[in-house]
């Protein structure tokens, strides 16, 4: 059987979803014997490849690269993952969400030409921090801050062996 | 005794009881959250909704409506899951219900309901409104953010420890809980500062000062505990 294609994506989040990913420690075993990391923050390749199986996404779409790299992941991947709570719902990035775009960025960088308020070295901030289904099609949320390794693994074993993953309720918690 | 059909099963109810009060007894869940044991019902959040056969499948909230002889009641279905869900929804996509930095995050009425409900994400867009938070209470802190406006606070003030400081003010979403007249919670005239509201409140809205997250757990339960110590008026 010829292994999945997975990747995992980091965009508008602390990168705990990848932690508590690492933090799958030996159970990374049967993951590598079933799936193959082809795309990740965590592996070296710089573009996202085509015939992804399963994408995992942690964060949430803050900024015009993430929107774009979300669009292309859509026509590249079978199956995309709201990974976390920042991916299913906004969580802390969307703190900003009720404060003008501006005075966010000058909040932070200054008043004087704040990077992130214009196209440029860095990528334009979105207006507001998005969840990945207001932009593109979801298939499966898996929700969590991060969500805890066991969850993780209740929820990718089966989709290493071809099922749909069914989480109980206690482990669909947000927060 | 009035007997009636719940989901198929035939229950026993005294006369005055509710759909919900005899579904509890017969073991059958329906959710609720504004509904609280030891406070009059009031069907504002729409969670209880059943749908009664017998009324031509009219709607109604559970904890709001008396059983009648003979009524068929379904309390669980494929429609009532889909109905809770979209309520639910609405109510996260209204303020925020970000849990992650919430007081009340792992002893949250409204975070349980969403995992036991299967909601796991909010079709609706979010709107994002900022709504403010009064600190100016020596004890308790209200963030508007968090409220549900289920009005267990204004009950559990005004049937329970008789003080009748908290009212609703404003219209639809913009509906806020507000104490006296308006004036900051601090300097409320008839407030007692016993935060009955605080251990009835089912999220992080109402909370005691110094919690920091996940650390507010709440005690629902003691409104049901005092008015069952005390005849009520």
């Amino acid at each position: 059987m010829p292994r999945l294609r997975v990747a995992t994506v980091w965009f508008s989040g602390c990168s705990g979803c990848h932690m508590s990913f690492l933090d799958l420690d030996e159970r990374l075993l049967e993951f590598a014997e079933r799936a193959e990391l082809v795309f990740s923050p965590l592996v070296d390749p710089k573009e996202f490849p085509d015939d992804v199986d399963v994408v995992l996404i942690e964060g949430a779409v803050g900024n015009t690269e993430h929107l774009h790299t979300l669009l292309e992941i859509r026509k590249k991947a079978k199956v995309l993952v709201a990974f976390g709570d920042c991916a299913v719902t906004g969580n802390v990035p969307s703190l900003r969400n009720p404060i003008p775009r501006e005075e966010v960025l000058q909040a932070v960088y200054g008043p004087e030409d704040p990077p992130g308020l214009e196209e440029g070295e860095v990528p334009k901030l979105l207006p507001q921090a998005l969840p990945l289904h207001a932009v593109v099609p979801v298939d499966l949320f898996l929700p969590g801050c991060p969500p805890s390794a066991d969850r993780i693994w209740a929820f990718l074993r089966p989709l290493l062996h071809g099922q749909t993953p069914a989480l109980p309720a206690s482990e669909r918690k947000f927060g | 005794m009035i007997t009636l059909t719940l989901d198929g099963v035939r229950v026993q109810a005294q006369e005055g009881e509710t759909i919900l009060q005899a579904a509890k007894r017969a073991g059958i869940r329906i959710p609720t959250l504004c509904y609280l044991e030891g406070l009059s019902p009031r069907g504002a959040c729409r969670l209880c909704l059943v749908e009664v056969r017998t009324w031509g499948g009219r709607l109604v909230p559970a904890c709001a409506t008396p059983v009648q002889e003979g009524m068929e009641v379904v309390a669980n279905s494929e429609r009532l899951r889909e109905l809770r869900r979209a309520i639910l929804e609405m109510l996260f996509a209204e303020r925020n219900h970000i849990c992650a930095f919430c007081v009340s995050n792992g002893h949250c009425e409204l975070q349980d309901l969403a995992a036991e409900l299967g909601m796991d994400h909010v079709r609706y867009p979010y709107r994002w409104l900022p709504f403010s938070v009064d600190l100016s209470h020596a004890k308790y802190g209200i963030d508007h953010n968090r409220c549900v406006l289920c009005g267990r606070c204004v009950r559990a003030c005004a049937e329970v420890e008789g003080a009748a400081t908290w009212g609703f003010s404003g219209r639809g979403i913009f509906t806020l809980v507000e104490a006296d007249l308006g004036e900051p919670w601090g300097q409320s005239k008839t407030c007692t500062g016993c935060g009955k509201c605080v251990q009835a409140c089912p999220t992080g809205a109402l909370f005691e000062k110094g919690k920091a997250t996940s650390e507010q757990v709440k005690r629902p339960a003691i409104l049901l505990e005092i008015t069952e110590r005390r005849p009520r008026a």
